[in-house]
């Protein structure tokens, strides 16, 4: 059996060693392998410790990698060996099971929960070492440090920008049968891993969108019984309603420089597309149609906005410069496209579109106008990209319930983050930490 | 009548005042209340502490409008609720009866708070979807404005997809979805 026959689910055991939280992460299950990846080898972690190690660091990075949908992470059972630095390694044993990348690495305990962890990363056919990294943590960073090294491994075969030492917020709701649902927003690494509740409700939460720097969140909130827009210090927990005008308010998106929101609101009429100053609370109006205009997004430049509209008949993407003036429409393929946001590098939207038969995640190229499927629906939603572009996040539901998937931008790969209980919504990707 | 609710109004205000900020049905009505000066009040919780009692032992015997009895079958006054068709803001003729009855008693009853609350089935993103609640309810409330009901009056909320009554993923629990509730 080759490592290309990867079976279509191949469960991952990434239990959380912490005390369970009501929506804390379960499983990572890979869906569907990656035949045209580079074949990547990650060994794993030499520990030298007591009992086992706190996090499996190779499994952490092997997620990732996959994640990305860039490599074919090979199966430890065809490993020859397993060494744990450069003097260890014999490539010949590498290039036997055809690896081009070989990642090892250690992790030892220092004591006090803190950990020395280093890892190097080699190209077998040249023989040569890319890339290598020390550090000392605390126990509760381990987990990123792994994240981090799973950037630079990414950094340097593929070049892309980093993208998994970053984190998601997004929406629980849990639904008891004696009482009324629960709403929680919720912010957790990038691969779903210790979540923390920022916020808990009786009344729905939605829409939550990272301020440029990574510590605010602006999001929808019912509190009180109607919409209205709130943004909050993660770490603080402090608040400040930005926006609760009659009628709906809705959509925030931060412009790149973090000095204003784009909204959509109705309290002139129907809904509109809005950017408030947010130092004055001050309200520029971009939009006027009697159709509907929402979800707005920021272009990279901050020069224009996309956002959605259904003036033609059905949802369609359009464009706006943020100072004012005629909106254009960008898509005309598909019967609907909504809820898009522009890649980093400011060429490709991420939208959800549909031919009539559901809902699936596309993306689409501003050049060539060409639309691009990525996922099978019939349910998914809420979209947004990594740090870098090369992979979206969004909600889907399977089997009547609602859940995260990760897809590499290419289509290629597929993980899905499943929660303990209840369901998932709104995922928003953070900016990468800093 | 109106004094014993203004009177219970300013009780659950006090109470809404103290109470913690789980406390939702009790915030809405202290919300709702500044809104509102006739102090009749709708949404969330609102409608089952106030409005049921209000109309079940009020003095207009002929629409018992909160309760559906079998002689209220047919009467379109006894239904609360319309619903449309997928992504439309159409009133249906079945949906354009039953809120011209609402909005006749309601021209008659001018010193009724209406709220009008708009909602939408899962397809489709959250966000066009509360869109779409809004419009629902604006094309309802069009109808009561043209029958005289004062725009004062009328609160529109949307959920969009937010409070679904069934949450089953079939075209059934759909069309239970895509409604909007009459609430007065």
């Amino acid at each position: 059996m080759s490592r290309r026959c990867l079976p279509l689910l191949v469960v991952l055991f990434f239990w959380v060693c912490a005390p369970m939280r009501a929506s804390a992460v379960l499983t990572i299950e890979i869906t569907g392998g990656v035949a045209a990846g580079m074949p990547v080898a990650v060994v794993p972690f030499e520990w030298r410790g007591q009992g086992a190690p706190p996090v499996d660091l190779r499994n952490v990075i092997a997620a990732d990698l996959h994640r990305s949908g860039r490599f074919d992470v090979l199966p430890v059972e065809d490993f020859l060996s397993r060494p744990s630095d450069d003097r260890e390694v014999r490539y010949k044993d590498w290039r036997l099971i055809k690896a081009e990348a070989l990642v090892v690495g250690r992790m030892k305990a220092l004591g006090g929960n803190r950990f020395e962890v280093r890892f190097q990363l080699f190209d077998v056919f040249r023989e040569k070492q890319l890339a290598g990294y020390r550090w000392e943590v605390e126990g509760t960073r381990l987990r990123k440090i792994a994240h981090q090294a799973s950037d630079h491994i990414v950094k340097a075969l593929t070049g892309k920008g980093p993208a998994f030492d970053s984190r998601i917020a997004y929406v629980t709701v849990e639904r008891a049968a004696s009482q009324g649902p629960t709403y929680r927003l919720m912010v957790a690494d990038s691969d779903g891993f210790s979540p923390r509740e920022i916020l808990l409700s009786s009344d729905p939460i939605l829409s939550p969108a990272w301020s440029p720097n990574g510590r605010y969140l602006a999001y929808v909130s019912f509190e009180d019984g109607w919409s209205k827009v709130l943004v909050q210090e993660i770490d603080s927990g402090n608040r400040v309603k930005m926006s609760e005008y009659l009628g709906i308010n809705s959509a925030p998106a931060w412009s790149p420089d973090g000095r204003q929101l784009a909204l959509s609101l109705s309290h002139e009429g129907n809904s509109e597309i809005y950017v408030m100053d947010i130092k004055s609370r001050r309200l520029q109006r971009l939009t006027h149609h009697s159709a509907i205009d929402t979800e707005p997004a920021w272009a990279p430049n901050g020069q224009s906005l996309i956002f959605t509209s259904d003036r033609s008949g059905r949802p369609q993407i359009y464009r706006i410069p943020t100072a004012g003036g005629k909106a254009v429409r960008l898509t005309f393929e598909g019967r609907e496209n909504s809820r898009a946001s522009i890649s980093p590098d400011g060429k490709n939207l991420l939208m959800v579109t549909s031919n009539g038969n559901g809902h699936q995640i596309g993306v689409f190229s501003i050049s060539n106008k060409r639309l691009r499927t990525l996922t099978s629906g019939p349910l998914d939603e809420s979209p947004t990209f990594a740090p870098n572009g090369s992979m979206a996040l969004y909600a889907t539901k399977r089997g009547g319930r609602e859940l995260l998937e990760v897809v590499s931008a290419d289509g290629r790969a597929r993980q899905v983050l499943r929660f303990q209980q209840g369901a998932v919504h709104s995922p928003a990707w953070s900016p990468v930490n800093r | 009548m109106q004094k014993i609710l203004t009177l219970s109004l300013i009780v659950l205000l006090g109470i809404g005042v103290s109470a913690c900020q789980s406390q939702k049905r009790i915030d809405d009505i202290a919300e709702v209340e500044e809104w509102n000066p006739t102090g009749l009040s709708g949404g969330e919780g609102a409608e089952s502490t106030l409005s049921a009692s209000g109309l079940v032992e009020g003095d207009s015997g002929d629409t018992l409008a909160g309760v559906v009895t079998d002689e209220d079958f047919g009467d379109p006054l006894s239904k609360r609720v319309v619903y449309f068709d997928f992504d439309s803001i159409v009133l249906t003729p079945e949906a354009t009866r039953i809120v011209e009855a609402h909005a006749e008693y309601l021209a008659n009853n001018r010193d009724m708070a209406l709220v009008l609350e708009g909602h939408a089935d899962e397809r489709g993103t959250r966000e066009y979807n509360l869109a779409l609640g809004e419009s629902r309810a604006k094309a309802v409330a069009e109808v009561f404005l043209g029958l005289g009901v004062s725009e004062d009056a009328i609160r529109i909320i949307s959920y969009g997809e937010e409070r679904p009554v069934d949450l089953g993923p079939s075209e059934d629990a759909w069309s239970l979805n895509r409604r909007v509730e009459i609430l007065y």
